[in-house]
């Protein structure tokens, strides 16, 4: 199996959780243990999308209990024989060896999974700034010579990329220093925030310049944070920056 | 049958509810921290080859970056 793997560096770690929760999309290679045209495999594709059971197989990091797991979309792409050729967009957790054995079961055949290509995890996709382990090697050691920082930005991103699909809450700098002690955060601090976000949804909280501060858990809309006066908004779950980056002024109030 | 949304097609716009400033004396924009602070706080997107396990393979960058812990998001296996 190849593909987009996301490597977290050092303090980054904080963001696997974050990671493992989002979807994922692949392409696939199934291969038919007999015949079946076209059309037949299509409809049968067509028939896993939306919502699928499954139950983790036997070599399963996980409990073995049946559970349920979204398909956003399975597109087919080629059919050469036995050999199909599909792109799948799914929910964390979701077995594609399962899904490959169990449409091979509806189309009364059998199937296998023959190879597959991790192309999304969360927000990171294989065009753009995917990497090679030579790629790595290669510029880490460009950079230990010319320190060109410039050298870095290809190879590393900051970890605020592997947020972008969390909807987000900008606040200001004198809430920060609260919010890095565990404080949960509350209406005043809040400068803008996205749409979409229900109470229970996990947001990411920055800094206007950008800096993820922590991840928490919302405890009202969209809607209800913007006409809130105090009060609490979203509970401080994993704190992201490290204390004292910003002043401690939540006794003495102004910066 | 309708597809339902991934959370990538998800479209959000930033509402604003209050007006303020940053002091620039404090944090860094994400790009712009200082090298060594830019690695601590780094993801790569990396392209798993074949072969080693996804386990393997953070090792194999911890060990040519010289970090004391990498770690990766979802496991690239089964």
């Amino acid at each position: 199996m190849t593909g987009v793997l996301p490597v977290t560096l050092e303090e980054s770690r904080r963001i696997v959780q974050a990671l493992l929760y989002s979807g994922k999309e692949y392409v696939c290679l199934m291969k038919l243990h007999g015949e079946a045209t076209e059309e037949q495999v299509r409809k049968v594709l067509e028939e896993f999308e939306d919502t699928i059971y499954q139950r983790p197989p036997l070599r399963a990091s996980v409990k073995r209990q049946l559970r349920t797991r979204r398909i956003y979309h399975i597109d087919f792409l080629e059919m050469d024989g036995r050999n199909v050729l599909f792109k799948v967009g799914c929910e964390a957790g979701t077995y594609i060896r399962k899904l490959c054995y169990d449409m091979g079961e509806v189309l009364g055949i059998g199937a296998h999974m023959q190879e597959l290509r991790r192309t999304r995890a969360g927000p990171f996709v294989e065009n753009g700034d995917i990497v090679t382990l030579h790629d790595v090697a290669y510029w880490f050691m460009e950079w230990q010579q010319q320190k060109d920082e410039k050298i870095l930005r290809k190879f590393i991103q900051p970890m605020e990329r592997a947020l972008a699909l969390i909807p987000k809450i900008h606040i200001r700098d004198s809430a920060v220093d609260a919010i890095c002690h565990g404080a949960n955060l509350t209406a005043p601090g809040v400068l803008s925030l996205e749409t979409g976000i229900h109470s229970g949804s996990m947001v990411t909280v920055l800094t206007l310049k950008g800096e993820a501060v922590a991840l928490a858990k919302a405890v009202a809309s969209t809607e209800e944070i913007l006409n809130m006066g105090h009060g609490v908004v979203a509970e401080t779950k994993r704190v992201l920056m490290p204390r004292g980056t910003y002043p401690k002024c939540w006794r003495s109030g102004e910066i | 049958m309708p597809r339902s949304v991934a959370p990538w097609e998800i479209e959000r716009k930033l509402l604003v509810k209050a007006e303020d400033k940053t002091n620039p004396r404090y944090g860094h924009k994400p790009e712009e921290r200082p090298a060594e602070e830019y690695i601590r706080y780094g993801v790569i997107n990396l392209d798993k080859p074949a072969g080693p396990t996804s386990h393997e393979v953070s090792a194999w960058v911890k060990r040519i970056l010289n970090l004391q812990r990498v770690g990766h998001g979802g496991t690239l296996e089964a």
